[in-house]
């Protein structure tokens, strides 16, 4: 028997039994949460099984963050009825403004060795930790809430070996969508994606991006070792105990291995209305764009909004583009403004949102015109996202976006950098 | 177990954007009404016409993207008996077991819009009764068939007290 991967230890360790790929096994989980527009469902499922508790309480939260504020009663309405839920059960509830429930994960939660699941696709995000983080469904989610533990299917893993250092102008958007262009948007369903190599030119910022968008090619996780870089940034945030090693075994078994030197990395767009739909941004020169966002779960931390007012800061985006600019938390956005990259962007032209999920979901903030382009750091470009089918959706790193906020078409950002 | 009913063919990757659009966002608290949009980008009449036994029938990747249960849910709601298609998105399968609403993974290729299907679950075979076409598909593992026989996950823990592997 070879050597296990990262999934296979953390949930062979989870389960208490010596799970390889293909298992099915019960896990105990160590973080679990729902966010606005899965919660209700999932307090109406832990209702249905007949309980008003969670297992958990300290390791259950809510977050509000789809629709944050909220625009309309209905959900108006789901976030009392989730923060009535947690009083009485005395689960966590992150409230309105706090921000999206992945970046919160990462900056007061996430550490390696954990077993997160959450009903949001993108709960994959804390793989940057070292951590197996999935996303699932309410009823999962409540089932998970109710008894701290669900069942899992253990993924085959496909090792992504990176090498290299990343151009000037390129970033690690750019190799995720790089790579689902060449895998596609199925190409690692029911796998995880597991990174490793020289992974120094990857800061946690850059890897929590790549993490996200795992489940873009269907993944089941994006799981990065831990490092000194993880070790690092807990230790920043005042967790260094919660720092363990995590790696894969030397003979650990993949299912196949890629290949990225970073060097020969380009900006990368993706097109709509698929993700794995790529082109470099060069060749979309003639596509010209109504607005723009940079933010969301994928791309809103800090040093998106620093390229961003690299980019911006002292120049005008002309009327006709919307700029709009999410910070992913609270925390982001006091440390933009006390830094001055929010002044610079709204000088340049840009709306400030409050940290939240934004235009990304079509909820609010933003939905598209008929016939508009919309050119965004989101994770997502499907038909309908941004709340209009008949609006198109290009996908970026926040370099390209500012870049093209800038000129008013898709814009390489080696063009405009200073 | 068998089924039988009117396929809805529909193609590759559609996304949960399309099964149960944001837009609607507000309406997931209110599933019959979330319902009455099902698939409406892909196919405006769906809702309207859809019977209670039809089955929604589709190519690779059916429902990628976001975790939302209420995609699922809705078809289910609607009267849909079951989802057959090449492949699914990960999140969107376990959804469907998991609320109990049959997703069987088969070659669709076969399948005429409007033909009259059936689906023997246990035997794992699909006729299009329409053309005399036939695809096998394996059966789900005995874990997932007995969530799907229990009703869902939440059925499931009810009656045995846990979840059973």
């Amino acid at each position: 028997m070879s050597g296990k991967t990262i999934a296979e230890k953390i949930l062979s360790e989870k389960s208490g039994r010596e799970a390889q790929a293909g298992d099915l096994v019960v896990a105990r989980v160590d973080l679990v949460f729902a966010q606005d527009g899965t919660g209700p469902l999932t307090v109406r499922q832990i209702a249905n099984l007949g309980l008003s508790q969670v297992a958990h309480p300290e390791t259950t939260i809510f977050f509000l963050d789809h629709a944050a504020p909220s625009p309309r009663r209905e959900l108006s309405n789901d976030h009392l009825f989730m923060r009535e839920f947690s009083e009485k059960a005395g689960a966590a509830v992150s409230e309105v403004g706090e921000g999206i429930c992945h970046q919160l994960v990462a900056e007061e939660r996430a550490a390696p060795g954990m077993l997160i699941v959450g009903a949001d696709s993108h709960t994959c995000t804390a793989g940057a930790f070292g951590a197996f983080a999935t996303g699932m469904g309410s009823t999962d989610v409540a089932a998970a809430m109710a008894l701290g533990k669900t069942w899992f299917r253990v993924p085959e893993s496909i090792r992504v070996e990176i090498r290299g250092r990343l151009a000037k102008g390129v970033f690690a958007k750019d190799l995720i969508l790089h790579l689902i262009g060449e895998i596609g948007a199925d190409g690692a369903d029911y796998q995880a994606l597991e990174f490793g190599g020289d992974l120094e030119a990857l800061d946690m910022e850059s890897r929590l991006t790549i993490s996200n968008m795992a489940v873009e090619a269907g993944a089941k996780a994006g799981i990065f070792p831990a490092d000194e870089q993880t070790r690092a940034y807990l230790a920043e945030r005042g967790r260094t105990e919660q720092f363990r090693e995590m790696e894969p075994a030397p003979d650990a078994a993949y299912e196949r291995t890629l290949h990225y030197d970073l060097s020969r990395i380009e900006p990368t767009v993706s097109r709509p209305h698929r993700v794995d739909q790529t082109s470099p941004a060069r060749d979309l020169s003639e596509v010209k764009v109504d607005q723009v966002f940079i933010g969301t779960c994928t791309n809103g931390r800090l040093s998106d909004l620093q390229v961003a007012a690299q980019i911006l800061r002292g120049k005008s985006v002309p009327p006709r583009v919307r700029l709009l600019v999410g910070p992913a938390s609270r925390e982001i956005y006091l440390r933009a403004m006390a830094e001055g990259l929010l002044s610079a962007l709204v000088e340049a032209g840009a709306l400030v949102l409050p940290p939240g999920c934004g235009p990304c979901v079509g909820v609010h903030q933003g939905a598209l015109g008929d016939g508009e382009v919309c050119l965004s750091t989101q994770n997502r470009n499907f038909e309908g996202r941004m709340g209009n089918p008949k609006g198109l959706i290009y996908l970026s790193s926040p370099a390209v976006a500012a870049a093209s906020a800038l000129t008013g078409r898709i814009t390489d950002p080696r063009e405009v950098l200073p | 177990m068998k089924l039988r009913g009117r396929a809805w063919v529909f193609g590759d990757d559609i996304s949960t954007d399309h099964i149960a659009p944001g837009r609607y966002f507000h309406l997931r608290s209110n599933l019959p009404e979330l319902a009455r949009h099902l698939l409406e980008d892909v196919r405006g009449d769906f809702a309207a016409r859809v019977q209670p036994g039809d089955f929604v029938v589709a190519g690779n990747n059916f429902g990628l993207g976001s975790s939302r249960e209420h995609a699922p849910t809705i078809i289910k709601l609607a009267g849909v008996s079951a989802v057959l298609a090449r492949s699914f998105a990960r999140i969107f399968f376990r959804n469907a077991v998991n609320i109990g609403l049959p997703a069987i993974i088969v070659d669709t290729s076969f399948v005429g819009d409007g033909n009259e299907l059936e689906v023997d679950l246990a035997e794992g075979l699909v006729r299009d009764l329409t053309n005399g076409k036939e695809a096998r598909f394996r059966p789900l593992t005995p874990q997932l068939l007995r969530i799907l026989k229990d009703g869902g996950l939440v059925e499931h823990i009810k009656k045995h007290g846990d979840i059973l592997l």
